[in-house]
């Protein structure tokens, strides 16, 4: 799995970083994804500074792009991670789901958090959210229902948002395939919530996309204006 | 002239989405496409196809719809068999969603066609001979591998795009082919970690990708009539 992260960063020599991708690898085998990121921090901002200059001059674009991406990943971490702390939410035979679906947003906000510093932008803070959405879900935390809605509207709305946005990635192969994977893993969640839910897992042949105010305007009653976490 | 995708008229873009690239750049892109799109007008009908004796795909983002195509043929072939005759003991949920599924490979094929045009290849010939279409497990193996194959596909596709409405064209159909293969996944290992497991999601949370050409590998057993796929760009 290191190997997205050598990718990310153009296939950097071990040379120029310091660390080898098999001292990468060996930290991963014996710390976990987590620690591996962390010590490959440094030589992955090397990398992506090079992606940044082949991208220029869209590097602006693109750290928006992630920038937004990530907002979005960062809603649908905390909104699971919440949910599995509320005892009796989640049935005991759909926790795995709900467990599964956790692990890939929070994977996602790391790779998005180390993928904008990699290219010298910097990661924005995590706001506040609010998941009641400004009190139209109170129950959404209770009741196992509201909280599949809630699900599917943001599994539902990350599909659109990437498929929107992909096209800011265009001028950057690695940037644009790394979106493009993280929303196939979106339409995976997606169609296994709404399943959940009783309800068709797809809504038609061809999936819509959104635009940026499109996706915002949905999320908005979830984001607390002007507070960070 | 670059292909146009084709969508049913419900299904048009919306202005709003159209490229949102600088001007310039999508220009040269542009540029290059064409000039792609006629080199490969010449190439597939001409020489290349007639000297390896395969169906050319052809080059540039034609190339790479081609072969998005020609995936799709395959998917709605095979949906084709499984929903003419359900194998038995077929839930009526599980009818549904593969009635459903063999709906949106046909109308992902039919998006194709009429996308491409004449630069299409033409309707290719298949051979289903492994799958036993009375077997729940042998059709729902084998839907589930065509899916988890067509996500990896367009994941590997989109980045050999230059057009910003073809990218948003695979776009389109790509999270559809997720949700199907979700879905079936589901159905071979219900209420587990399978409709989006560790075999397909990475430890980043990125979902599975594969050049033109191991995907090629993998669909050949299913495909008779010989393909020429030389011309597809390279990254």
């Amino acid at each position: 799995m290191i190997n997205e992260i050598f990718e990310l960063v153009g296939k950097l020599d071990g040379e120029s970083g310091g660390m080898s991708r098999r001292d990468a690898l060996e930290g991963v085998r014996r710390h976990g994804v987590r620690l591996a990121l962390a010590a490959a921090t440094p030589f992955v901002a090397t990398g992506c500074a090079i992606v940044g200059e082949a991208i220029a001059p869209n590097r602006e674009l693109a750290v928006q792009t992630l920038q937004f991406a990530l907002l979005l990943e960062e809603l649908e971490h905390a909104f699971y991670v919440q949910a599995l702390q509320a005892g009796g939410l989640i049935p005991s035979s759909d926790r795995a789901v709900i467990e599964q679906i956790s692990k890939h947003e929070g994977a996602h906000v790391t790779f998005l958090t180390t993928g904008i510093t990699g290219i010298g932008g910097a990661a924005e803070a995590a706001p506040k959210f609010d998941f009641t959405g400004r009190g139209k879900y109170p129950g959404v935390f209770r009741n196992y229902r509201t909280f599949l809605e809630v699900a599917q509207m943001f599994e539902d709305t990350g599909v659109k948002a990437y498929k929107g946005q992909a096209a800011n990635l265009i001028t950057s192969s690695t940037l644009l395939t790394a979106a493009l994977r993280i929303h196939s893993v979106e339409g995976r969640h997606a169609a296994e919530i709404r399943r959940l839910r009783g309800q068709k897992p797809w809504s038609g042949a061809f999936d819509e996309p959104a635009t940026k105010q499109q996706v915002l305007a949905a999320v908005a009653p979830f984001i607390r204006q002007g507070a960070t976490a | 002239m670059l292909p146009h995708p084709q969508f049913p008229t419900a299904e048009r873009i919306p202005a709003t989405l159209l490229p949102t690239v600088r001007r310039r750049t999508f220009l040269k892109f542009a540029g290059a496409s064409i000039l792609a799109a006629a080199a490969s007008t010449l190439t597939s009908r001409g020489l290349l196809a007639a000297s390896t004796g395969g169906v050319n795909l052809g080059n540039g983002d034609i190339g790479v719809l081609n072969f998005a195509y020609a995936l799709e043929q395959l998917e709605a072939a095979f949906y084709t068999k499984v929903t003419s005759s359900f194998y038995g003991g077929a839930s009526s949920r599980e009818r549904e969603y593969l009635s459903d599924i063999h709906q949106h490979e046909v109308a992902h094929r039919e998006f194709f066609r009429r996308t491409l045009g004449s630069a299409g290849i033409p309707p290719l010939q298949f051979n289903f001979g492994s799958v036993n279409f009375h077997n729940r497990q042998s059709v729902l193996t084998t839907a589930r591998t065509f899916e988890d194959t067509g996500v990896a596909a367009y994941n590997g596709a989109g980045q050999l795009l230059t057009d910003p409405n073809h990218l948003l064209a695979a776009g389109r159909i790509v999270s559809v082919e997720a949700r199907h293969a979700a879905i079936l996944r589901d159905l071979l290992q219900p209420r587990s970690t399978a409709f989006a497991g560790d075999d397909v999601v990475d430890g980043f949370g990125l979902g599975s990708v594969d050049s033109p050409e191991t995907i090629m590998k993998t669909v050949a057993p299913f495909i008779v009539t010989p393909l020429n796929a030389s011309g597809l760009p390279r990254k």
